[in-house]
């Protein structure tokens, strides 16, 4: 009877798995479910970057992201807008991925013209859109903007847009924020960046497959790094106890939103890679007699 | 009929019918539907406010996309069953649309800005960059270059002058291989050996702060028992396999930290699936 069981487990169909999977997502999505989250070192260095610039620096926000990685960094993104326009700091905004554009339009959209529609495009924010070229492009425009910049991403020549009088290079900007999700992203903006002229300063939010990779350039290459949705969720948790009022909308809380799921998803995980370890010591056991 | 087809017909049709009253029956009118507010002249999304401040209408054309939007992602998610013709379909939309997309992108990226608006910039700025300058740069005849080179590797799509397009691509290898070798060299063989070198007693105000200390101890001593691992010049045995032991154990350490940040990575994306589905969507939560 028990040799059957063991048979019978170990061969469980894998789709069985998926669902297990899918109820324990969704089942804290539907109950709401969050948790409190205690802000790591890493999160409060990347805060206290943000926080320590004066209302009128400027800060480059790449965000190199498109909608396959849109639930780690959305949040992320959201976040820093959030704390840039409290902080009222000029944001130039730009993307390496072609479909980045469209994810800076949702960050503004969501934040700048829902809650901070006094903020004038061009004076206050600018989109300068994608270019092509890989790390290309960071190398040029670190020493000269105007080389692949000519015009925003509306068509607008750059010399016409207030914000950018006087801008020569990002070497201009007090902080380089970065939102990554792979190649182009972090790992280029550290090479070409933050370690070729060591007086830039840069912060990141990454994917947690990135993560890992990224460590080792904190704090010196990296002042701060948010990994994956946890990092998001720490970041918001920070933004949000200083600068939002009450109970923050639903927008402004989907990290730690997101992070419920992400603990009963964990558990699952943790008890299936333990029944499966035991369930093969058990197989061999039988194997054995 | 086999009883795997009746129990999916009648979830299929369960779940249908749900669909259907929870959009028509929704006391809030937001299932299955996208609302738009006008800001600046643009049209961004509404939230609930708006819609009780009266300043909201529903998007035909969004909701249209938040209807497909669902549909594409359970598509998407019947393949955790079985391959199918609903997955095959979404899938090749996205491969189709990818492509379309890129192309464009690439087209108005890089061949309009970057080639056209050098060598042709009053002609461009006529047509499709009203914000660039009509006068051409003083070396702008440099981008014939380029222009000649993309010409080449073209011909990739001609079998017979195929080779011609060897040239560019030796081109673009090998100032790719330099730019990059020297950004490797910088932050990542360079500067980690700088980071790497850290004080074993950390003093703070005078006192030693001995967790910070065992953390910059242990830290290099994992740097070292991992080189140790990759250097096959001497034989692993004695004290030395002993080390390199040690140094398998932090790489193991290492891939399971990278594999559990993986998995939160890949169970947030299922997450924001299903919020978009149980939210946007259904308006369940």
């Amino acid at each position: 009877m028990g040799i059957a069981i063991i048979e019978k487990l170990a061969a469980l169909d894998r789709r069985w798995i998926f669902l297990m999977m899918l109820f324990a997502v969704a089942i804290p999505i539907l109950l709401k479910m969050e948790f409190p989250e205690k802000p790591s070192q890493l999160a409060r260095d990347v805060f206290g970057e943000i926080e320590q610039l004066k209302p009128g620096d400027k800060v480059l926000l790449a965000f190199d992201y498109d909608p396959s990685s849109e639930g780690e960094l959305g949040p992320m993104a959201t976040s820093f807008i959030l704390h840039c326009a409290n902080k009222e700091l000029k944001m130039y905004f730009l993307t390496l991925f072609p479909v980045g554009p469209q994810m800076i339009e949702e960050g503004i959209s969501r934040v700048i013209l829902t809650d901070f529609p006094d903020l004038v495009y061009g004076e206050d924010y600018v989109n300068l859109g994608y270019k092509p070229g890989y790390e290309g492009v960071i190398k040029v425009i670190m020493t000269d903007l105007r080389e692949l910049y000519t015009t925003d991403a509306r068509g607008q020549n750059i010399d016409q847009i207030p914000m950018c009088k006087g801008v020569e290079s990002i070497q201009d900007m007090k902080l380089i924020i970065n939102v990554s999700a792979g190649y182009p992203g972090c790992k280029e903006w550290v090479q070409y960046g933050s370690t070729a002229y060591p007086d830039v300063k840069l912060v990141a939010g990454v994917t947690g497959v990135q993560a890992p990779y990224m460590y080792p350039y904190v704090p010196k290459q990296l002042k701060g790094l948010l990994g994956a949705i946890k990092g998001a969720a720490e970041y918001e948790t920070l933004v949000n106890a200083k600068y939002v009022e009450g109970k923050p909308k639903p927008e402004y809380r989907e990290g730690v939103r997101r992070m419920g799921p992400q603990l009963i998803a964990h558990l699952l995980m943790i008890f299936l890679i333990l029944a499966g370890n035991v369930l093969f010591f058990l197989q061999k056991r039988i194997q054995r007699l | 009929m086999k009883i795997e087809h009746i129990i999916w017909s009648l979830l299929i049709v369960s779940a249908t019918l749900f669909v259907l009253w929870q959009t028509t029956s929704d006391p809030e009118q937001l299932a299955g539907r996208e609302y738009v507010k006008q800001v600046q002249g643009q049209w961004v999304p509404a939230d609930r406010i708006d819609m009780q401040a009266g300043i909201a209408q529903v998007s035909t054309p969004r909701s249209i996309g938040l209807w497909v939007g669902a549909f594409f992602t359970l598509f998407i998610f019947s393949f955790m069953y079985r391959d199918n013709p609903f997955y095959k379909a979404a899938e090749s939309t996205v491969v189709g649309v990818s492509a379309g997309y890129y192309m464009v992108v690439g087209f108005w990226t890089t061949i309009v800005p970057n080639l056209l608006g050098k060598l042709t910039p009053g002609l461009m700025q006529q047509w499709a960059m009203p914000g660039i300058s009509p006068e051409p740069g003083s070396e702008s005849w440099v981008y014939i270059v380029p222009l000649i080179m993309g010409g080449m590797l073209l011909m990739r799509l001609v079998p017979r002058a195929s080779w011609i397009s060897v040239w560019p691509l030796a081109f673009i290898i090998g100032t790719t291989a330099g730019l990059r070798m020297v950004a490797f060299l910088e932050a990542d063989f360079l500067s980690q050996i700088e980071n790497s070198i850290v004080p074993f007693v950390v003093l703070e105000s005078g006192n030693v702060n001995y967790w910070k200390s065992f953390e910059n101890i242990f830290s290099v001593v994992s740097i070292l028992a991992c080189l140790v691992y990759f250097f096959f010049s001497i034989e692993h045995t004695g004290a030395v396999g002993k080390v390199s032991k040690f140094g398998i154990w932090i790489l193991m350490i290492t891939f399971g930290a990278m594999f559990g940040m993986t998995v939160m990575g890949r169970i947030a994306l299922l997450a924001i699936r299903l919020e978009f589905l149980f939210k946007d969507w259904l308006n369940l939560i």
